[in-house]
């Protein structure tokens, strides 16, 4: 789950990060009143999860009331990935000498956390990574013991700071580790890290993602979730227990497991069809788990033909077959439908669906070719 | 032979007395594998339906001490199953093997330092688990009658997309040493350089099966390894071509971020190291029976 900067500002600046003041505003008029509590020029920012906003025009500067509400009408006009920007934040604009970038990953690799800082803030750290990895110094954190002084100081060194500076910068970098640990975050960055005119560091940006799999004990993240960040389709698969993204095909897919669901759509791909999704129905599938990944599917108006494929291990395969036939006689919409079943009680599956006039494929990659030609 | 299971393997399921793990422990027995003990904190002597000559006790340590056990399943739920790894690291065990879905990447990072630092080998989480054909002994939640005996490895990132490839093997002839689920986690016990070393050193084992999805960079680690180390030949399937960038495809550890984790540069990555790269599961499998022929 991603956070908004505004809130991500918030949980920074509870461990420590030296986090300069800002209001949020979902107007202009509002936008140009919260700017007026700060000195001039106030910079306008806005608030959307997609990256990239920069260079979409989702941050502008503004020297007075006027030109506050007019950068805020224009930033919330705009739409950003295909998210439309809802609220702009309006915070003093600092004096920028030197960027810096700070951020927390998982690293897969060492099985620890990473932190990761680099000179070259303010721009794209992927660029970065990609053009010039060694600008990049990485230090690998157990959570358990977190950052030691000594490997915050000697980062700070590294990346050319000096005497009060590093003393900042040890809090800093202490702090972003804490609090990726303390909200479960996958992510935790500050870029730009800035140190302004007067040689104090800001972090003037806040980005944070968070573990899906430890929302359940994070109640308070969870409230911060914007419900604008998944379709409706999305949210409603995700109550029922279902992982599901649309993609821009014809063939809708209903897989049980991850690998088979991402192995079905490329098949698909192979017999030169586009999956119109991906849609993992997990183990234990039930008649309205199938109902309604059904009714998801079909919801998409792109969907020419349907592939249910289920290797049952967990799943039994003759409860996804009696769902199938249930979820069908339920559904008014007439659609070209090939059923692939096999595994734990296979022989039991064929037959109701025999039974209910449903042919089925033994194997993925007929049926796959089966459907590509029914969604001509 | 085998890898990590044999018929020398004595079970001890923890969380034996909930409705999937009674279920998957009859399952398991009936594949052939020695359940020798269950473990349910608050249960013990605890009869089960089905298992009633299967003890039921508080903790892996009795267990352990009771019956022999040497391996653990966990069927545990999410908020508890790193508390249950670090039970069974703790009885010593040689195996074992995690099911549970959904624990936060905290949890397993602070798990794994104690984990690395045992003689235990973890398998997953979030795995279908292990397969031994020839010794009838099967740790996990894979359909056992898809399986046959033979001379293929298979290890894979997904549960389903396994059953689909050692399917198609079987139904080709070749039968598998050993199937290995090593879970669809950013963190893992087991990776997939891990088992090809135990494949490698397996004399009945003449060729592999890497089964690998976005996310991550253990298939590149993979190649690596093949390339310096290995001996009999690899065939894979990578799951996730068509899947977009920055979604995460069910698995939790199955994201294209930025440039890193495309299937792409996997396959390229397996294909400069030697392997045979698959369209398709079924082709994959195709490839390492036209090889082991």
């Amino acid at each position: 789950m991603k956070v908004h900067e505004c809130d991500a500002r918030e949980i920074f600046r509870r461990h420590g990060l030296p986090v300069p003041d800002w209001r949020v505003a979902s107007t202009a008029d509002d936008a140009a009143q919260a700017a007026s509590a700060f000195e001039w020029p106030v910079v306008i920012k806005a608030q959307v999860l997609a990256g990239g906003r920069g260079k979409a025009g989702g941050v502008k500067l503004a020297d007075s009331p006027a030109e506050a509400a007019a950068a805020a009408t224009q930033i919330l006009g705009l739409n950003i990935g295909s998210e439309p920007v809802r609220r702009v934040l309006v915070a003093p604009a600092v004096d920028i000498a030197r960027e810096l970038y700070l951020g927390v990953v998982i690293d897969r690799t060492a099985q620890s956390l990473v932190l990761m800082a680099s000179a070259e803030g303010g721009v794209d750290i992927e660029e970065v990574a990609a053009t010039n990895p060694s600008a990049i110094l990485r230090v690998n954190v157990d959570p358990v013991v977190g950052l030691p002084d000594w490997e915050a100081r000697q980062l700070g060194f590294a990346l050319g700071l000096t005497g009060a500076q590093v003393r900042q910068f040890v809090g800093i970098a202490q702090g972003l580790v804490e609090a990726f640990v303390d909200v479960d975050a996958s992510l935790a960055e500050v870029n730009p890290l800035v140190v302004d005119d007067a040689g104090d560091l800001q972090a003037i940006d806040a980005k944070l993602n968070i573990d899906d799999n430890a929302l359940g004990r994070q109640p308070d993240i969870e409230q911060l979730r914007d419900p604008h960040e998944e379709s409706e389709a999305e949210r409603r698969a995700r109550a029922a227990g279902l992982s599901y993204i649309k993609l821009d095909g014809t063939i809708g897919c209903m897989v049980n497991g991850a690998g088979l669901a991402m192995a079905t759509m490329d098949v698909i791909k192979h017999y030169g069809g586009e999956p119109a999704n991906f849609l993992d129905v997990g183990g234990g599938a039930g008649v309205e788990k199938i109902t309604t990944a059904f009714e998801l599917i079909l919801e998409d108006p792109n969907v020419r033909a349907v592939l249910v494929n289920i290797f049952a291990g967990i799943t039994r395969a003759d409860d996804v077959a009696a769902g199938v036939i249930a979820a069908r006689e339920r559904l008014t919409q007439e659609v070209p439908l090939v059923v692939r079943v096999a595994g734990t009680r296979e022989a039991e599956a064929l037959e109701l669906l025999d039974c209910a006039g449903i042919g089925a494929e033994r194997s993925m990659d007929s049926a796959a070719a089966l459907v590509v030609e029914a969604a001509r | 032979m085998s890898i990590l299971l044999d018929a020398t393997t004595r079970l001890v399921v923890q969380g034996m007395t909930g409705s999937q793990g009674s279920f998957h422990t009859r399952l398991m027995r009936e594949a052939g594998t020695r359940v020798v003990a269950g473990v349910t904190p608050g249960r013990a002597g605890a009869s089960v339906a089905g298992l009633e000559d299967v003890p039921v006790f508080n903790t892996v340590a009795e267990a352990t001490q009771e019956t022999g056990a040497n391996a653990a399943c966990i069927f545990v739920p999410a908020a508890f199953a790193a508390d249950a790894i670090l039970e069974g690291v703790a009885a010593g065990l040689d195996v074992i093997v995690c099911l549970t879905e959904g624990i936060p990447v905290l949890d397993m990072l602070r798990v794994m330092p104690r984990v690395r630092a045992s003689g235990s080998h973890l398998i997953g989480p979030n795995c279908p688990g292990i397969t031994t054909p020839a010794d009838g002994v099967k740790v996990g939640v894979m359909p056992w009658a898809v399986h046959s005996p033979g001379h293929a490895g298979v290890v894979s990132r997904s549960g389903t997309l396994t059953y689909e490839v050692v399917q198609h093997l079987t139904d080709l002839g070749a039968g598998q040493t050993t199937t290995v689920g090593i879970g669809g986690d950013p963190i893992i016990g087991t990776r997939f350089i891990d088992v090809l070393s135990m494949f490698e050193a397996d004399p009945e084992t003449h060729g592999v099966v890497l089964l690998g999805e976005i996310g991550g960079d253990d298939e590149e680690r993979a190649a690596t390894y093949i390339q310096e180390r290995m001996t009999k030949p690899v065939t894979s399937f990578i799951a996730g071509k068509t899947a977009p960038p920055e979604r995460r495809m069910g698995h939790a550890g199955a994201i294209v971020s930025g440039t890193s984790g495309s299937a792409t540069a996997k396959e390229s990555a397996l294909r400069a190291a030697g392997v045979l790269v698959g369209e398709t599961p079924e082709h994959a499998a195709r490839l390492l029976v036209d090889r082991l022929r």
